[in-house]
């Protein structure tokens, strides 16, 4: 993401004005279209791209400085947002049955495993599931290649789930209640605990902006929640506009479990307007893309020359990302953010494979030429 | 060449996907659900990356 710092120079306020009208006209005009509840859920998109663009608040940068420097600021941040977000969701969960659903899914050896290989996919081209997102709004070459190549991974993993779940899963386990919250949080707070253990003298504390980015995102992922029904996800709606794509070009995908679902077939046919997780993903691009040109000079950075294997690695690792995530049930966002956070216990096997995933992935990114810069 | 070049891709990414969808798939805002699902009584049904075909 670009830290080039937010600012008001002379003349750039039409500019800004044409921003924010630009923002209002998608969310209206999405709104007329398909009805208020996409309009709503557009804006919060917007809204997670301008707090994740704007306040720099990330997933896959935060793990490489644990790994590599022991910071830990930004993987506090994320568990004090997880722990704002759980406090709310498990009494809603609770109380709202049907019209609410967590992000259930359960462990099983391909979710471990695609967790791993996420771990290491989005330390390759340090973006994740929302950080490809936001990076690719941002004007990230790399993120803008990786991205298509992360919605074909998320349609052949969706196309593949079936087989790989056979291979072994757990029930789904979801923690409930006041019982379930207490042990969520007693575990954020443990995790909390060992990061700041391990942290490198002088690092222990979160700066201010990544408190209040933290409290933005609780803020958001509750009105994801809330408005749709369901927790924030990514990558479902990547894989939908592949399914899409696929369907419109003549492909059949009636043999397949997943595709042919009467819910996933129904989506396919239905406008990507009135899709949950395609409306945020756009939000997302488009807020990162706003606060990228709102920045003086955000977008004037010359883009980076990488050697050829550079660009390979983004494909292939562009592809794991979405195919890995659809096996793992979910990325960052839909497994780690939003299970651990509405009490699915997959979320918490989900951090520890990708992490592990994380820790092989940072040094693997020099050798694969992705360190270069203009 | 300048970050201008990549972030208009990465919009025009999106306004493609849309727009390739609008020609064959037109939403009806009449048939819009409530603006909320909590307290709309309806049982929640999007997409959603954690679920099993259903």
């Amino acid at each position: 993401m670009a830290t080039a710092a937010i600012d008001a120079p002379a003349g750039a306020g039409a500019k800004r004005g044409t921003l924010i009208l630009l923002a209002l006209v998608a969310v209206g005009a999405v709104s007329l279209l398909a009805g208020a509840r996409f309009g709503l859920l557009l804006a919060i998109g917007l809204g997670f791209g301008i707090v994740l663009e704007g306040l720099r608040f990330g997933f896959a940068g935060p793990w490489r400085a644990m790994l590599l420097r022991r910071d830990p600021a930004g993987i506090l941040a994320q568990l004090l947002a997880i722990a704002l977000v759980a406090v709310v969701a498990f009494p809603l969960l609770s109380s709202h049955a049907g019209e609410l659903t967590g992000a259930q899914a359960p462990i099983g050896f391909a979710m471990v495993g695609g967790a791993f290989v996420f771990g290491i996919a989005m330390q390759i081209v340090l973006g994740c599931g929302s950080g490809t997102l936001v990076n690719a709004g941002s004007g990230n070459p790399v993120s803008l290649v990786a991205l298509p190549f992360f919605c074909i991974g998320s349609f052949f993993g969706a196309l593949n789930l079936v087989w790989w779940t056979d291979l072994g899963s757990l029930p789904i386990i979801v923690l409930q209640g006041t019982g379930g919250l207490a042990v969520t949080l007693g575990l954020l707070a443990l995790v909390a605990v060992v990061v700041l253990v391990i942290a490198a003298p002088g690092t222990r504390r979160i700066p201010t902006r990544l408190i209040v980015a933290a409290v933005l995102m609780a803020a958001l992922a509750l009105g994801n929640l809330v408005v749709a029904g369901q927790p924030w996800g990514v990558v479902y709606g990547l894989g939908l506009w592949v399914a899409k794509a696929a369907t419109s070009m003549g492909a059949d995908l009636s043999g397949s479990a997943f595709w042919a679902a009467p819910g996933n077939a129904a989506r396919i046919g239905q406008s990507v307007l009135t899709d949950v997780t395609s409306l945020t993903n756009f939000g997302i691009i488009g807020g990162a893309f706003l606060v990228a040109a709102w920045r003086r000079g955000g977008l004037s950075q010359p883009l980076p020359s990488l050697p050829a294997r550079a660009w390979i690695a983004t494909i292939i690792a562009g592809f794991l990302l979405g195919y890995s995530s659809r096996l793992a049930f979910g990325c960052n966002v839909g497994a780690f953010f939003s299970g651990i956070s509405t009490g699915s216990l997959h979320g918490w096997a989900w951090f520890a494979a990708g992490f592990a995933g994380s820790a092989l992935g940072v040094r693997l990114r020099p050798h694969l030429g992705l360190e270069g810069r203009a | 060449m300048t970050r201008k070049l990549t972030a208009g891709a990465a919009l025009a990414f999106i306004l493609g996907v849309i727009a390739l969808d609008v020609t064959g798939a037109p939403a009806n805002p009449y048939k819009a659900p409530a603006l909320l699902a909590l307290g709309s009584g309806a049982v929640a049904t999007g997409g959603f990356c954690g679920a099993l075909p259903k």
